[in-house]
C-alpha cells in the first residue's frame, strides 16, 4: 500500500492556523462561530500570502450550525481576502467534523476537482443556540400567518408559561439518551480505568500543553484574537490550560455524571470551549509551482462506528488499523501518535484497545495493534487542558501534528478522534 | 428637430416621450449652449398630440446630470453675466415644471447641481437604489448656489430645514435617505427605473396617480408652516453657518436670505433673489478661489506625478511597519478599500493598540452610516498584524511609519529588502530626507516617501516625495495607492521638510516669536482663526505634538538657517517636557482630551516673562502668513514643487490654508507681489533675516507679474 494521490499529486499539508481555544463563556464567548471560522481563515491568509485566487474550494466542519448561518464555510469564502466566486460547504461528522472537512477538501483534490482548498472547523459553545419550545414555536409560526392583528393578538394570547421553557441542546445521545460524560464513565468501568489514571493522563495533557504554550511551538499556530466588546486587549494562548495543576487538585474535584460511582470528573474530561481552525491543503505539485514546503502529506485515512449503546467513543480503535493498513504501516512505525481527548477516561480506553487482543479480534486484526509509546503520544497535550470546540478540535490535531513532524523531521504520524454516534476517525501523515 | 448628433434626444414608446441626455463628453454637465436642444424637446412634448408625457433618462452609464459647466461659469466676466446664466436655467425649467403633461425623471447616477434642479422641475422622480446614485446641491462649495430654482424648489419639496440642510452644506444625499426625505417619489433597482418611470408617466397622464403632500411631522408643521417658525429656523440656519464659516463665505448666507425671501414674498420674487444672488457671488473672491481649488484638485488628480507617463504598480498587499498612531490611520484607510493589510510591530500590545485604533475608526464610520455591518466585518478582516515580517513577503508596497530616527528607518529597510526586495518602500517621515532613507537601500529606485497627515482618516492630502534615485514607477504606485485611499496627493521634491513642513515652519516660528515678544497665545490663535485657519498656530503644534514639531524644526534650521530658527520659547517649552494635547500640557492645559485654559506655565518661559501685551490682528497676520508665502515661492524656486497649483492644493490640504484665499500663490496673486515684496521688506528690517523676500517673488515684482491669469479660466 502507499500513499493517497499518485506521486507528485498527493494532499499536501501546507500550513494551519487556529484562534486560541477558550472555555466557554469567557474570552471569546461575544464571537460567533462564523466570526471565530473568519478570523482563523483570514490569518491562515495573511500568514502564508497565498492569493485568494488560487483557493478552489473551503470546506468548514460545525456541530451546532446556527440556524442563521447554516453554511458558514460560505461566509468564509466571502471574505475579502477571495475573489466572490468560491464554492464552500458545510459539514457535520460531531466532533470530527473537521476532519471530515480536511478529508472532504482532500478528496476533491484527489478527484481533481480542487487543487487548493481550505478546510477547518468552528464551534462557539458560548453562543448555542437555544430553541423555544415545540408549542411555543407552533404559536409564533401561527401568529405570524394570522391575517389580521386581532387574530394575530389571540393566537398570541394561547401562551402559557410553560411554553416560555426554552429547549437547550444536550450533549446526548438521541439513539440512548446517555449523556457523553455517562459514556466516558461506563467506558472506565468496562475497561477498569481508575480514577488516579485518569487524572494523571489529564494532567500530563495540562502540562505538555503548558510547555507548547511557553516553548511558542503551540503558540506559532494560534492567531491572537482580540476580546470584545472593548478590544483593547488580545487572547493569544488557550486559557484552559494550567501549567500550575497538580494530581491533588485533580484528586479533589468531584465525579460528575455518576456521582455515587464514577470517576469522570470536571478535571478529566475536555471543557466546552469556543474556537476555530483552518487548514491549507494543496496538491503536491500545485504546492511546489506556488512556493510552498508542505508540513506534511495526507497517507492515509479511515472513519469506522460502534454501537452507540455499547462504548460510545471506542470507534478509533477500528478506524486507527483501517487506516494504517491502508496507509501499509504499522503503530510500530508511527513517530508521532495524537489522539483527540475527549476524556481522559476515552483516551485510556482507546489505548486499552489497541493493546487488547479481544478489540483486535473485533476489527478482524490477527493482532492487536499494540502499546503506544508513551514518548510520541500528544507530545503538545490535547483537548482536555487546550480545551475541545467540536467542531474545530480536529483541524487543531492535523495542524499541530504536521508542524510537529516537521519539526522533529519525523516521518510518520497517526492521528485519532472519536465522535459522538459511536464513531471514530483516522488519519496517518507521512512527511517524504 | 432631433438629429442623431444632438445631446439631447427625443423617441415615443407608446405615446410616453423618452427623453435622452447623452452630452459629449464622459458625464453630462449643463451649459447655455443646451438651452435650445431642450426647449424644442419640451415644446415638440407639449404640442405633439401622439405624446402624453415623458421620462428623462441620461445616455451616460453612471451618471444622470452631473452639475453645471465649469468652464462655463469660469469664463464669466460680470454679474450680470452670471445673473444672465441663472435666468436663462429659470426660463427652461419654468417651462420644463409649466408643461401640462408630466415629465418623470429617471435618475441613475450622479445628479448634483443642477442636475438635482433639473430632477426638482419635473414633476415625479424615481432613483435607482445604487451607491453610484448621489444627489446634492454642491453648489455652495464652489462659493455658489443653485441658481436653477434649487432654492425655491427644494424647500417647498422636501421642507424648509431639510432642504436648508442640503443647500447651506452642500452634503451629498444617498439613495435611502433621498426616499426618506421627499426629494424623489420612487426608490428602484436600476434594472427596472426605466420601467417603472415609464409606468409612473403613464399613470400620471391617465390620473391614476397623483402626487401626495409629503407628510409632515409635528415639529416641522410648527417650525415651518408659519412665519414666526420659519423666523426661528432661519435664525438657527444663520448662527449654524457663522459658527462653522466665521463669515468667511458669503455664499451660505445669501442662499438663506434668497429662501427667505421666497418665503417672504413668493416664489417669483425667490427666483428673482436667487439669479441677482448668483450673479454677485460669481464675481466674489471666495467663489474665484473655490472654483480655482476645484481645477486644481481635477487637474492633479488626472496626472500621474511625474513627467513622463509610467503605469502604477497595483497595490493589493500593503504592508505597515510600525501600527502608532501614523501606521493604524494608513492602515485604517486602506481597509475602507479593498487593500490587505499586514503591520508589524515590536510587541503584541502594540499590534491590539493599532487593532483597537482601527476599530474606532470604523466603528464611528458605522455609526455614522457610512459603513454597513457587513462593510465593517469585512473591513476588519483585511487587518492584521504581528510581530515579525510574516505576510510582508508578497506586500506590492511597504509603508513605514517608526520612530523619527535615521538608524532606525534604516534597520527597518534593510529587514525589509531582505524579506521583500521587490516591494516599494515608502516612508512615512516628516522630517528625514528620502535620500538620506535611501542611502541603506539595494534598490534606491523603489524607496518613496509618503508623507500623511493625522489623524490619517481625516486630514485629505498626501504629499509623496520622490528622491533623485526614486524610479517613475515607483512614484506613480505611491501616488495610485494614495488616491486608493482617498487622498489628494501632491508629489514634490525631496528636500529638508518637504512641502508642506517647510512652508508651515517659519508660520509657527513666527508665531513663536510673537509670545516672545509679550503677545498672548488666544489672541494669537484667533487672529489667524480670523484670517481663515481652522485653528491658530498654537493650537496645530498642541495636535501636531511639540517634540514632534521641535524635530522637523530642527532638521529645518540646520539646513536653511536663520529664517528657520525656532522662536526661544518654543525650544524652552520644548524643553519643558511639554508635549501638546497627547501629553495633557502644551500652549493649552487639556483635561481627558478637551482643551482648556492657556497653561499658566507658558508666559514664564518666554524671554519677557509673565506680562503680555495686545498686538494688531493685521500685524499678527501678517508677521505668520507673510513668511509663509515667501517659503512657498522658495519651494517653487527650487523645485520641490513644479508649479504653483501643488503648492496651493498642499497648503489648502496639509495646513488648513484658508481655501476661500485659494493657497499661497493665489493670496500672493490677490494682494500683488509687490505688495508682499514691500510688507516683506518692512518686517526683515525689523527683523533681520527672517523676512528676505524669495529672489522669484522679488522678480515678479519688478515686472509686476502673477502665478496664474488675472481673468478667465484659473489653469
Amino acid at each position: 500500500m502507499s500513499s493517497l494521490g499518485v506521486p507528485g499529486r498527493r494532499v499536501a499539508i501546507v500550513a494551519g492556523v487556529r484562534t486560541p481555544f477558550a472555555r466557554a463563556g469567557t474570552a471569546l464567548k461575544d464571537y460567533s462561530a462564523l466570526e471565530l471560522a473568519r478570523h482563523a481563515v483570514a490569518a491562515l491568509m495573511q500568514r502564508t500570502e497565498l492569493d485568494g485566487a488560487s483557493v478552489d474550494l473551503v470546506v468548514f466542519g460545525t456541530v451546532l450550525p446556527s440556524v442563521l448561518t447554516p453554511n458558514p464555510a460560505r461566509e468564509v469564502a466571502l471574505l475579502p481576502h477571495f475573489p466572490r466566486d468560491v464554492q464552500a460547504f458545510t459539514v457535520g461528522r460531531a466532533c470530527a467534523s473537521a476532519n471530515q472537512a480536511i478529508t472532504d477538501a482532500a478528496d476533491q483534490i484527489l478527484l481533481g476537482h480542487a487543487t487548493v482548498a481550505i478546510a477547518g472547523g468552528t464551534e462557539s459553545l458560548s453562543q448555542v443556540p437555544i430553541l423555544h419550545s415545540r408549542r411555543m414555536s407552533d404559536t409564533l409560526v401561527a401568529a405570524s400567518k394570522a391575517k389580521s392583528l386581532g387574530e394575530r393578538l389571540s393566537t398570541l394570547a394561547r401562551v402559557r408559561p410553560r411554553d416560555l421553557v426554552p429547549v437547550t441542546p444536550a450533549i446526548s445521545e438521541p439513539s440512548t439518551g446517555e449523556t457523553m460524560g455517562q459514556s466516558a464513565d461506563t467506558m472506565a468501568k468496562l475497561n477498569g480505568i481508575t480514577r488516579d489514571a485518569q487524572d494523571a493522563f489529564a494532567l500530563r495533557s495540562h502540562q505538555r500543553a503548558a510547555t507548547g504554550l511557553a516553548d511558542g511551538r503551540l503558540t506559532a499556530e494560534i492567531t491572537p484574537i482580540t476580546v470584545p466588546p472593548r478590544h483593547t486587549e488580545a487572547l493569544a494562548i488557550d486559557n484552559g490550560v494550567r501549567a500550575d495543576s497538580s494530581l491533588a487538585q485533580l484528586a479533589a474535584l468531584k465525579p460528575v455524571f455518576d456521582r455515587a460511582y464514577g470517576s469522570v470528573t470536571a478535571g478529566n474530561a475536555s471543557p466546552l470551549t469556543d474556537g476555530a481552525s483552518a487548514v491549507l491543503l494543496m496538491r503536491e505539485d500545485v504546492a511546489q509551482a506556488l512556493g510552498y514546503t508542505p508540513l506534511a502529506f495526507i497517507r492515509s485515512y479511515a472513519y469506522a462506528a460502534i454501537d452507540p449503546a455499547e462504548q460510545l467513543l471506542q470507534a478509533p480503535v477500528f478506524a486507527a488499523p483501517r487506516a494504517l493498513a491502508r496507509a501499509g504501516l504499522t503503530l510500530a512505525d508511527m513517530d508521532l501518535v495524537d489522539m483527540h481527548e475527549a476524556f481522559a477516561a476515552q483516551v485510556l480506553s482507546n489505548l486499552h484497545g489497541f493493546a487488547s487482543t479481544a478489540w483486535a479480534e473485533r476489527a478482524g486484526l490477527d493482532a492487536p495493534l499494540g502499546e503506544i509509546d508513551p514518548d510520541r503520544l500528544n507530545v503538545l497535550g490535547g483537548s482536555l487542558s487546550i480545551g475541545h470546540p467540536f467542531g474545530a478540535t480536529g483541524g487543531r490535531i492535523v495542524t499541530t501534528l504536521a508542524n510537529e513532524l516537521a519539526r522533529r523531521n519525523a516521518a510518520f504520524g497517526l492521528l485519532t478522534v472519536c465522535a459522538a454516534g459511536g464513531m471514530g476517525h483516522a488519519m496517518v501523515l507521512e512527511r517524504a | 428637430m432631433t438629429s442623431a448628433l444632438s445631446p439631447v434626444t427625443l423617441s415615443v414608446e407608446d405615446q410616453i416621450a423618452v427623453v435622452t441626455f447623452d452630452a459629449p463628453g464622459p458625464v453630462n454637465a449643463l451649459n447655455s449652449g443646451l438651452a435650445t436642444h431642450f426647449q424644442s424637446i419640451f415644446e415638440r412634448i407639449d404640442r405633439d398630440d401622439a405624446i402624453r408625457a415623458a421620462i428623462l433618462v441620461s445616455g451616460k452609464t453612471d451618471t444622470w446630470i452631473a452639475g453645471a459647466d465649469i468652464d462655463e461659469l469660469a469664463a464669466v466676466s460680470s454679474a450680470s453675466e452670471a445673473e444672465a446664466i441663472s435666468r436663462a436655467g429659470h426660463r427652461l425649467l419654468d417651462q420644463l415644471a409649466a408643461l401640462r403633461k408630466p415629465v418623470v425623471a429617471a435618475i441613475h447616477g450622479a445628479c448634483l447641481g443642477g442636475g438635482l434642479e433639473v430632477a426638482l422641475a419635473c414633476h415625479w422622480r424615481v432613483l435607482s437604489d445604487h451607491p453610484k446614485s448621489t444627489c446634492a446641491l454642491p453648489e455652495v462649495q464652489l462659493g455658489l448656489l443653485p441658481g436653477a430654482g434649487g432654492t425655491q424648489r427644494l424647500p417647498r419639496l422636501i421642507g424648509l430645514q431639510a432642504a436648508l440642510d442640503l443647500i447651506l452644506t452642500g452634503r451629498t444625499v444617498r439613495p435611502r435617505k433621498a426616499k426618506t426625505l421627499g426629494l424623489v417619489d420612487d426608490l428602484v433597482h436600476p434594472a427596472i427605473l426605466r420601467r417603472v418611470a415609464l409606468q409612473r408617466a403613464r399613470e400620471l397622464a391617465e390620473r391614476t396617480r397623483t402626487r401626495v403632500a409629503r407628510p409632515s411631522g409635528a415639529a416641522e408643521l410648527l417650525l415651518e408652516d408659519n412665519p414666526i417658525g420659519r423666523a426661528i429656523v432661519f435664525r438657527k440656519a444663520r448662527e449654524s453657518v457663522m459658527a462653522k464659516t466665521r463669515g468667511a463665505y458669503p455664499a451660505p448666507l445669501a442662499a438663506l436670505e434668497v429662501i427667505a425671501e421666497g418665503y417672504a414674498h413668493g416664489v417669483a420674487r425667490g427666483l428673482d433673489a436667487e439669479a441677482r444672488a448668483f450673479g454677485r457671488l460669481a464675481m466674489t473672491p471666495q467663489c474665484r478661489e473655490l472654483v480655482f481649488l476645484f481645477y486644481a484638485t481635477t487637474a492633479l488628480k488626472k496626472e500621474g506625478g511625474s513627467v513622463t507617463a509610467v503605469a502604477p504598480r497595483p497595490v493589493r498587499r500593503l504592508g505597515i511597519v510600525g501600527g502608532g498612531f501614523m501606521g493604524a490611520g494608513v492602515a485604517s484607510v486602506a481597509v475602507q478599500q479593498d487593500l490587505l493589510v499586514r503591520v508589524r510591530d515590536a510587541s503584541s500590545e502594540r499590534i491590539t493598540g493599532m487593532l483597537r485604533t482601527v476599530r474606532d475608526v470604523l466603528d464611528a464610520r458605522r455609526r455614522r452610516k457610512r459603513l454597513t455591518r457587513q462593510e465593517h466585518e469585512q473591513a476588519m478582516a483585511r487587518v492584521s498584524g504581528g510581530t515579525d515580517l510574516t505576510g510582508f513577503r508578497r506586500a506590492d508596497l511597504i509603508i513605514e511609519a517608526v520612530y523619527e530616527d535615521l538608524a532606525v528607518k534604516h534597520a527597518v529597510l534593510r529587514d525589509i529588502e531582505a524579506v521583500a526586495p521587490d516591494a516599494v518602500f515608502a516612508s512615512n517621515t516628516s522630517t528625514i530626507p528620502i535620500a538620506r532613507i535611501a542611502e541603506a537601500a539595494s534598490r534606491p529606485e523603489r524607496v518613496v516617501g509618503m508623507h500623511f497627515f493625522s489623524p490619517v482618516d481625516k486630514m485629505p492630502l498626501l504629499e509623496v516625495i520622490a528622491a533623485p534615485a526614486t524610479s517613475d514607477e515607483t512614484v506613480a504606485t505611491a501616488v495610485a495607492c494614495g488616491r486608493t485611499l482617498g487622498k489628494t496627493v501632491i508629489v514634490v521634491r525631496d528636500g529638508p521638510g518637504f512641502y508642506v513642513n517647510r512652508v508651515l515652519a517659519p508660520y509657527l516660528n513666527a508665531a513663536g516669536a510673537l509670545l516672545d515678544e509679550g503677545a498672548s497665545v488666544p489672541a494669537v490663535d484667533a487672529a489667524l482663526i480670523a484670517w481663515g485657519f481652522p485653528v491658530g498656530p498654537f493650537t496645530l503644534l498642541d495636535e501636531v505634538g511639540l517634540d514632534v514639531a521641535g524635530k522637523s524644526g530642527a532638521v529645518l534650521a540646520e539646513a536653511f538657517g536663520e529664517r528657520m530658527l525656532a522662536a526661544s520659547s518654543l525650544a524652552r517649552l520644548i524643553q519643558s517636557g511639554r508635549l501638546g494635547r497627547k501629553g495633557g500640557r502644551g500652549f493649552y492645559t487639556y483635561d481627558d482630551g478637551t482643551r482648556g485654559a492657556v497653561d499658566s506655565g507658558v508666559y514664564a518661559l518666554t524671554a519677557v516673562g509673565e506680562s503680555r501685551q495686545a498686538f494688531s490682528d493685521d500685524d499678527v497676520q501678517m508677521r505668520c502668513v507673510l513668511p509663509m508665502l515667501n517659503e512657498a515661492v522658495r519651494c517653487l524656486e527650487d523645485g520641490i514643487i513644479r508649479a504653483p497649483r501643488v503648492g496651493d492644493v498642499g497648503a489648502v490640504f496639509g495646513i488648513g490654508f484658508p481655501p476661500f484665499r485659494g493657497g499661497p500663490f493665489r493670496t500672493i496673486d490677490a494682494l500683488g507681489a509687490a505688495e508682499c515684496v514691500r510688507q516683506l521688506l518692512a518686517l526683515d528690517a525689523r527683523f533681520p533675516g527672517r523676512y528676505t523676500p524669495a529672489d522669484m517673488l522679488r522678480r515678479m515684482a519688478e515686472h509686476g507679474e502673477r502665478f496664474y491669469p488675472a481673468t478667465g479660466k484659473p489653469l
